[in-house]
């Protein structure tokens, strides 16, 4: 209990460090967002008067600069905290409002490329520590290397060039038809899926190889364990040991690598949704890059850290379903 | 020369000392570099990695450097001696492009390795070592940095900072990775400083930095050079992904901003015709982050006892009936 206490406070206190980290980016770097932002304003509003001006930056990146640095900061962690992320300058919306409509799409093409990825590469990385230095493990552990040096975007733009400009088969862009109502049917469903085929593919295919290798790798070890010997000299049958001894063991380490995957997938779906024009978190949070939109740019980064704090302490906190020996957790080496 | 001259046993401590040497080259450079020629997917990667460090230094030299209108616009690869890979929307020559752009990647990729693994060890080894109040204030810093997604990160740093020199372009982009290496190098420092030679020199009271200079990092050196490696794949696949969409100023040749071109002017994605402007530099990156990936899995080979002694139980695998049953 004690830990699980513990645990929470960390994952608060990281989401405090991302909120103060982007105030202080927002604030007090000079000639940084917020006057860029008052810059802005004033040019496009010559008359105003500097309370009007200040008014104005204060409704849209939820700072007000004529109060003292504390005062700001406490108002404006305040003020994230209660979900107010300040108004977009580019779209005109509250950002917060934008990104909660984005963020299930980010999730869904997330969810997606973890499962197949962990799927694709327990599965090969156990056939092929079965058949180590076969030709099966040799071809598909030198796949596995070839598609791992391949960047993910560079994959996803050749998707779209060939599959979808060239070919014509995926769309290049958007997350569903519009003449496929929305709402929870199967055509949507797989409407919605079509549309998630290329980023989820070009995750899946650029990260399978450094599963199943690290796969690959804890089987070997494994099956070296003396239990494992035990095991069949007592003559257990080859599935047992195959699923209960082997497999069991050696996917308990990814389950680490899982947790780093979430961050690492995060951080990049910014950019697959970009190339894809997938309206998502990352999306969004080009588009304001694009259009010096601050408020919406910032919003976006502590929604994706937000998610992936939440992702980590889920994963954190289920770590004892399947390893039993971590029920107690204080000793553990995960975060 | 006498048995009993005293120069006698200065000749041998000589020798000994040239046996040293010898025997510290074989030990450190010549019998790891005989490992990575043995096996030939190492050898790809030193090959690659050395072919792209000759393109950085000798090429930028034979190879004159890119300027608009140097051929006509979109020449074709292969269709004239002058440009060979023909040139870009700009009339940019490809293979300058792609040459020049070798120096500031190298020199992203030196600066984000040296500034993600230094900051690291120099953590890593501090909370493992120190234990007590350092290392939690330590490890819960580096677990809230390790959370926050270090590309989204370095995106919002660069769009505010826009970094031009390659030097600080390499440290942005690597903003984060010293939190989840400095945890790791942090797990490592923990079991060592137990060990009995570290306890020894405790007790004979040798300073805390010599220990941690000369007991504890020779010993996680494999597992540094390893991520100085990935650091450094780390910082091509970002820089090109963030000059690519036009994030950091475009004051650098690079294959991210030579991609941009053919994406946005260009039209490389909709036309047959402009599509190698974009297919050479991927080409160029995707070469490099293999090499790279070969040289640090090879090097893990090396390093890695449990990869070693696997090795060498296949080698004599009668002495091990079990394991080698296992298989």
């Amino acid at each position: 209990m004690h830990w699980l206490i513990n645990r929470l406070g960390r994952a608060i206190l990281t989401i405090v460090g991302t909120v103060s980290l982007s105030f202080v980016m927002i604030r007090l770097i000079p000639g940084g967002p917020l006057d860029y932002l008052r810059g802005q304003i004033r040019n496009q509003n010559p008359g105003m008067s500097s309370d009007a001006i200040d008014a104005l930056v204060e409704a849209q990146a939820a700072i007000n600069p004529d109060q003292s640095i504390v005062e700001q900061y406490v108002s404006y962690m305040s003020s994230v905290f209660q979900g107010d992320l300040g108004t977009s300058t580019w779209y005109g919306d509250p950002v917060n409002q934008i990104l909660i409509e984005a963020l299930p799409w980010t999730l869904f093409v997330m969810a997606l490329s973890l499962l197949f990825t962990f799927a694709i590469g327990i599965g090969l990385g156990a056939v092929m520590a079965y058949k180590e230095g076969s030709r099966f493990d040799y071809t598909f552990s030198s796949v596995s290397i070839f598609f791992n040096s391949i960047p993910y975007y560079v994959l996803g733009v050749l998707f779209l060039f060939v599959l979808s400009y060239q070919m014509d088969l995926f769309p290049t862009g958007g997350r569903s038809s519009d003449a496929v109502p929305v709402g929870f049917s199967v055509a949507f469903l797989l409407d919605a899926l079509y549309h998630a085929a290329l980023p989820v593919l070009s995750f899946v295919l650029t990260r399978f190889g450094f599963q199943a290798l690290a796969m690959r790798g804890n089987s070997i070890n494994v099956l070296g364990e003396n239990y494992l010997r035990a095991a069949k000299i007592r003559g257990l049958p080859g599935r047992r040991i195959a699923f209960q001894y082997v497999g069991r063991n050696a996917v308990l380490p990814l389950y680490t690598t899982l947790m780093i995957s979430i961050g690492t997938m995060f951080g990049g779906a910014v950019i697959l949704e970009e190339i894809f024009a997938y309206p998502g978190i990352g999306y969004y949070m080009f588009q304001a890059i694009d259009a010096r939109d601050y408020p919406l740019m910032m919003g976006a980064f502590i929604i994706i850290t937000t998610a992936i704090v939440a992702a980590i302490l889920f994963a954190d906190l289920t770590y004892g379903l399947i390893d039993p020996r971590a029920s107690g957790g204080e000793t553990r080496e995960t975060y | 020369m006498d048995a009993d001259s005293p120069f006698r046993a200065y000749e041998v401590e000589r020798r000994t000392r040239r046996q040293r040497w010898a025997y510290k080259w074989d030990l450190y450079v010549a019998s790891p570099l005989r490992v990575v020629w043995s096996d030939w997917r190492t050898r790809v990667g030193v090959l690659i990695v050395v072919f792209y460090l000759l393109m950085g230094t000798v090429g930028v030299v034979l190879v004159p450097p890119p300027e608009t209108n140097q051929g006509a616009l979109h020449t074709q690869p292969f269709q004239t001696m002058a440009h060979p890979l023909g040139t870009d929307g700009l009339g940019q020559d490809m293979i300058s492009l792609i040459v020049h752009a070798t120096p500031p990647m190298l020199e992203m990729m030196l600066s984000g390795g040296v500034f993600a693994t230094g900051v690291a060890t120099v953590l890593g080894t501090l909370a493992g070592y120190r234990a007590g109040r350092i290392d939690s204030v330590l490890t819960t810093v580096m677990d809230m940095a390790t959370a926050i997604p270090g590309l989204p990160l370095a995106i919002v740093v660069a769009t505010i900072l826009q970094p031009e020199s390659p030097w600080v372009v390499g440290i942005v982009l690597t903003i984060n990775v010293w939190a989840g290496l400095g945890r790791s190098i942090r797990s490592q420092v923990l079991t060592l400083r137990e060990s009995d030679y570290v306890e020894a020199s405790r007790t004979m009271r040798i300073r805390t930095p010599n220990i941690i200079a000369r007991d504890i990092v020779p010993n996680i050196m494999p597992y540094i050079t390893i991520n100085f490696v990935n650091a450094g794949r780390i910082v091509i696949f970002s820089s090109v992904a963030l000059y690519f969409l036009g994030v950091l100023p475009f004051t650098n040749t690079h294959w991210g901003v030579t991609m941009n071109r053919a994406y946005r002017n260009s039209g490389a994605l909709y036309s047959l015709g402009a599509s190698y402007t974009l297919l050479i530099p991927m080409i160029a990156i995707i070469v490099l982050s293999l090499g790279l990936v070969l040289l640090s899995q090879g090097a893990d080979r090396i390093f890695n006892p449990r990869v070693r002694a696997r090795r060498s139980k296949t080698i004599s695998d009668s002495e091990d009936p079990g394991t080698g049953g296992a298989r």
